[in-house]
C-alpha cells in the first residue's frame, strides 16, 4: 500500500512546492496592492522561454542567473507599465490591466516562439534519476520541497527582521497610512514584485524540469492554482500559500492517481469555493474589517 | 409624446433597413465572406458582452464566469437538436448516446419552415433556462462573496463546468471531448432560395439586447445600479441585496446561455476546449473598451474586436516584401509621419496637464521616437525590401498592446456609461451651438 501511494505522494509534495513558489507572488502583490496580478503566471512561462532560449547559447552557471534576473526585470515592468499608472484607479480596472498585460504577454510570446512546444533543457544534476525507496524519480522531485521551504524561510526572515520587510508589513496592513509614515511606497511595491518574479523564476525551473516542453500558454493554469493556493491559505499569509500549495499539489496527484485526471483542475476550484464559502479568510488569514 | 414617436418611427425604419442590408448581404455573390464572418461573429459576441455589462457594469458584479454558462447553453442547444439519424455516427464514442430526439428536426418534419424556427427559439429558450438555472445554483454560495474574490470564484465554476461535460458519464448526451456537430445552424434558415444567415444572428441577438435594455430601464434596472453606485445606500433605500444580485446574476446568465447556442449555430460545431477562460477575457475586454455601463458600447465593440481580430489586422500576420524602392519610401513616410504624429499628442496631452520636461514619460516618448524614426531612415536607405515583424502572430501582439492602450490611457473606453443615441444627441447639440443654424443632425428641442 505504501509502495503504491509513495510516487503519488513524492509527486504532490514536488507539484506543491512549485505552486507554493508562485503563490508567494501571488500573495505577497495581493496583500499590499489588493490585486490578483493575473500575469503572474504569464510571467512565470516567460522564464520557462528565456531558460529555452539562453541554455541553446550560454552554459548553465550563466543562464540560471540571467534567467532570475530577467524575470524579475519583467515583473517590476509589468507593474510599471500596467499597474502603476492606475495606482488610484478603482480595483476592477486595474484587474482588467492585469488580465489584459496578461493576453499581451502571451500573443507575444506566441508571436516570438511561433507558438510551437519548446523542448525544456535538461538541467544537469536536479533531472537526473535517483531512487526512493523502491520507486525511481527524478532528483527534482526531491529538492523541490526543500528548495522551497529554505526560500521560505528566507524570506519570512526578510519580512520579519529587514526595514523593507517592516515596509512591506506596513504597506500591506494600511496602504495610505504607510505612505503618511513616510514609506516610499513605489519601492516597496517594486521589491514586492521583485521578489515574487524572482521566486517565479525559480519556480519555473523546477517545474518545466518536471514537464518537459514550454507552450505559450502552459502558465495560466499554474498559474490559477498557484492563486487558489494563495486564496486557500489565507490571501497575504506567505506560509498560508505554502501549505495551500502543497495541500494542493498533493490532493491533484492523487486525484490524477485514481485515473479521474478532467477533475483535477475541477478540484482545484471546488477547493477554491469551498473555501471561500467557509471560511472566506483562508487557513491563515488575518480578520480584516472592510470600512464602509 | 410628439418626439417620443419620432424615435420609435426613425429606430423602427433604421432596423428594417439594417435587416435588408444584411439580407442583400447574405444573398449577393462577392460579397468578403469576412464581413459576413465579422458580422456574424460580432452579433453574438455583442449579446454575450451586453449580458456580461449587465452583471459588471449595471450590477457592479465582478463576474468571469461567462464562457461556462455558454458552454451549457451551446451544449444543451446542440444536444436537443442533432437530428436522430446523425446521433449514432456523431456519437461513436458512446454508442447508444444522443438524447434519441431532435426538437428542431421534429417540429420541420410537422410544421416546416415555421417549426423550424419555432424549435430553434425553443432551444435557444431552453440553452437559456439551463444555464440560468445553474446560475441560480451557484450564485448562492459565491454571491455572498466581494469583489475580485467574486470573480475568481466564478472564474473557477466555469472551470469545473468545463471539466465536467468532458466527463466520461456524461459522454452520451455531451460526447465528452469529442465535437458535437449536424444541429441546425445558421445556414438552415431560408425563405425559398433567400439565405438568411447572417440576418438571423442578428435578430435573435438584437432581439435579446433589447430585452436587456428594456429590462435596464425598468425598475429592476435602476435597483442595479443603486446597487453598483453604493450598496449600502441602496439597502438603506430598501433595496433587496441579495434577491436583486442573484436575478442580475441569473438574467446575464440566461443571455450567455444564449448567446453560447447562437455561437453553436454559428460555429456547426461545440467542442468544450474552446470555452476557456481566454474567452471571457475577451468579452471582458469587449466590455471595457466599449465603456463600462453602456450597452450601445459594448455592441459596438464587439464588432470592432471581432473585426480587429478576424479581418483588419489579418494583413499583419503574413509576411510582406515591398515592390519597389518608391512603395518602400511611401510606407516610410507614412510610417515616420504616425510616430511623429504619436510623439507630438504625447507631448501636447503632457504639456497641457503642465508636465513637460525632462520626466521619465517626456524623456521615454522622445527616446523611442527617436529611435522609430532612427530605424525608418535605415530602412530607407538600407537594400532590404523586405517589411520587418510581419509574421504569423503579429497581428495578436498589436491587438493586445491597442487593448492595453485602451485599458490604460482610454479607461472610459468608447462611451464611457452612455448610451449612442445620447452621446449623438449632445454632438448635435454642441455642433449646434458651434456652428449656428448651419449645422445639421441638431436637436436642441
Amino acid at each position: 500500500m505504501a509502495a503504491k501511494i509513495l510516487p503519488y505522494l513524492l509527486g504532490g509534495i514536488s507539484v506543491g512546492g512549485q505552486y507554493a513558489l508562485i503563490a508567494i507572488g501571488y500573495t505577497m502583490v495581493y496583500g499590499i496592492l489588493r490585486l490578483i496580478n493575473f500575469a503572474h503566471g504569464d510571467i512565470f512561462t516567460v522564464a520557462g522561454f528565456i531558460m529555452v532560449y539562453a541554455a541553446a547559447t550560454m552554459p548553465l552557471y550563466v543562464t540560471i542567473p540571467l534567467v532570475i534576473i530577467l524575470t524579475i526585470l519583467l515583473g517590476v515592468l509589468v507593474e510599471k507599465v500596467a499597474y502603476k499608472p492606475l495606482r488610484t484607479a478603482p480595483r476592477m480596472s486595474v484587474m482588467i490591466s492585469a488580465i489584459g498585460m496578461s493576453y499581451l504577454l502571451q500573443n507575444s510570446m506566441w508571436y516570438l516562439t511561433g507558438g510551437l512546444a519548446k523542448q525544456y533543457p535538461t538541467l544537469p544534476w536536479i533531472s537526473d534519476k535517483i531512487t526512493v525507496a523502491g520507486y525511481t524519480t527524478s532528483r527534482v522531485t526531491i529538492i523541490t520541497p526543500i528548495l522551497t521551504i529554505v526560500l521560505v524561510v528566507a524570506l519570512v526572515a526578510l519580512i520579519q527582521k529587514t526595514k523593507i520587510g517592516m515596509a512591506m508589513r506596513a504597506a500591506s496592513r494600511d496602504f495610505e497610512t504607510a505612505q503618511l509614515m513616510g514609506i516610499k511606497i513605489n519601492n516597496v511595491i517594486s521589491f514586492t514584485f521583485v521578489v515574487g518574479s524572482g521566486l517565479a523564476a525559480i519556480g519555473s525551473m523546477l517545474y518545466f524540469s518536471n514537464y518537459a516542453t514550454v507552450t505559450p500558454t502552459v502558465g495560466a493554469m499554474p498559474g490559477l492554482k498557484a492563486f487558489v493556493a494563495a486564496v486557500f491559505g489565507g490571501i497575504g499569509s506567505i506560509p498560508g500559500a505554502v501549505i495551500g500549495g502543497f495541500i494542493i499539489g498533493i490532493c491533484e496527484s492523487f486525484i490524477k492517481g485514481t485515473g479521474a485526471t478532467t477533475f483535477s483542475d475541477a478540484f482545484t476550484f471546488a477547493l477554491l469555493i469551498v473555501i471561500l464559502a467557509v471560511k472566506p479568510t483562508g487557513l491563515f488569514g488575518e480578520n480584516l474589517t472592510e470600512k464602509v | 409624446m410628439k418626439k417620443n414617436n419620432k424615435t420609435k418611427i426613425v429606430s423602427a425604419v433604421l432596423i428594417v433597413a439594417l435587416l435588408a442590408v444584411l439580407l442583400l448581404l447574405d444573398n449577393t455573390k462577392g460579397v468578403p465572406s469576412m464581413l459576413l464572418t465579422v458580422l456574424r461573429k460580432g452579433a453574438i459576441y455583442a449579446l454575450v458582452a451586453v449580458s456580461m455589462n449587465l452583471l459588471n457594469g449595471f450590477t457592479g458584479l465582478f463576474s468571469l464566469g461567462q464562457a461556462g454558462f455558454m458552454l451549457l447553453g451551446a451544449y444543451t442547444y446542440a444536444a436537443l437538436t442533432i437530428p436522430v439519424e446523425s446521433q449514432t455516427s456523431i456519437y461513436q464514442q458512446y454508442p447508444g448516446g444522443g438524447v434519441g430526439f431532435s426538437i428542431t428536426e421534429g417540429l420541420t418534419n410537422a410544421m416546416g419552415g415555421f417549426g423550424l424556427l419555432l424549435g430553434v427559439v425553443i432551444c435557444l429558450i431552453l440553452a437559456g433556462i439551463v444555464a440560468a438555472l445553474l446560475a441560480y445554483v451557484i450564485g448562492l454560495p459565491v454571491l455572498r462573496l466581494k469583489s475580485d474574490y467574486l470573480a475568481i470564484a466564478t472564474l473557477g465554476f466555469a472551470e469545473i463546468l468545463r471539466a465536467v461535460v468532458q466527463y466520461a458519464k456524461l459522454g452520451p448526451v455531451t460526447n465528452g471531448s469529442n465535437l458535437l456537430y449536424g444541429f441546425t445552424s445558421f445556414d438552415d434558415f431560408k425563405i425559398g432560395s433567400l439565405k438568411l444567415s447572417t440576418v438571423m444572428p442578428f435578430v435573435f441577438s438584437g432581439l435579446c439586447i433589447a430585452v436587456v435594455v428594456l429590462l435596464i430601464n425598468s425598475t429592476y434596472g435602476r435597483a442595479f445600479k443603486a446597487i453598483r453606485d453604493d450598496e449600502v445606500a441602496a439597502e438603506a433605500m430598501g433595496i433587496n441585496l441579495a434577491k436583486h444580485k442573484r436575478m442580475s446574476f441569473v438574467i446575464s446568465s440566461f443571455f450567455a446561455g444564449i448567446s453560447g447556442a447562437l455561437l453553436a449555430m454559428y460555429q456547426a460545431s461545440v467542442q468544450a476546449v474552446t470555452f476557456k477562460a481566454a474567452m471571457t477575457y475577451e468579452i471582458l475586454l469587449i466590455v471595457v473598451i466599449g465603456g463600462i455601463g453602456s450597452i450601445s458600447g459594448s455592441v459596438i465593440a464587439s464588432f470592432l474586436f471581432v473585426g480587429c481580430s478576424e479581418w483588419w489586422l489579418r494583413f499583419l500576420d503574413n509576411e510582406k516584401t515591398l515592390k519597389n524602392f518608391n512603395a518602400k519610401l511611401i510606407f516610410a513616410i507614412i510610417f515616420g509621419l504616425i510616430v511623429a504624429g504619436i510623439a507630438v499628442a504625447i507631448f501636447f496631452k503632457q504639456k497641457k496637464n503642465g508636465k513637460l520636461g525632462a520626466n521619465v514619460p517626456c524623456i521615454g516618448t522622445a527616446i523611442v521616437a527617436l529611435a522609430a524614426i532612427g530605424w525608418d531612415i535605415w530602412f530607407v536607405i538600407s537594400p532590404n525590401l523586405k517589411l520587418p515583424l510581419l509574421r504569423s502572430g503579429f497581428r495578436m501582439v498589436v491587438f493586445s498592446v491597442i487593448i492595453m492602450v485602451v485599458v490604460l490611457f482610454f479607461r472610459k473606453g468608447l462611451l464611457g456609461d452612455q448610451e449612442l443615441p445620447d452621446v449623438l444627441h449632445r454632438f448635435g447639440a454642441w455642433l449646434q451651438s458651434r456652428f449656428g443654424k448651419s449645422a445639421k443632425g441638431g436637436d436642441a428641442k
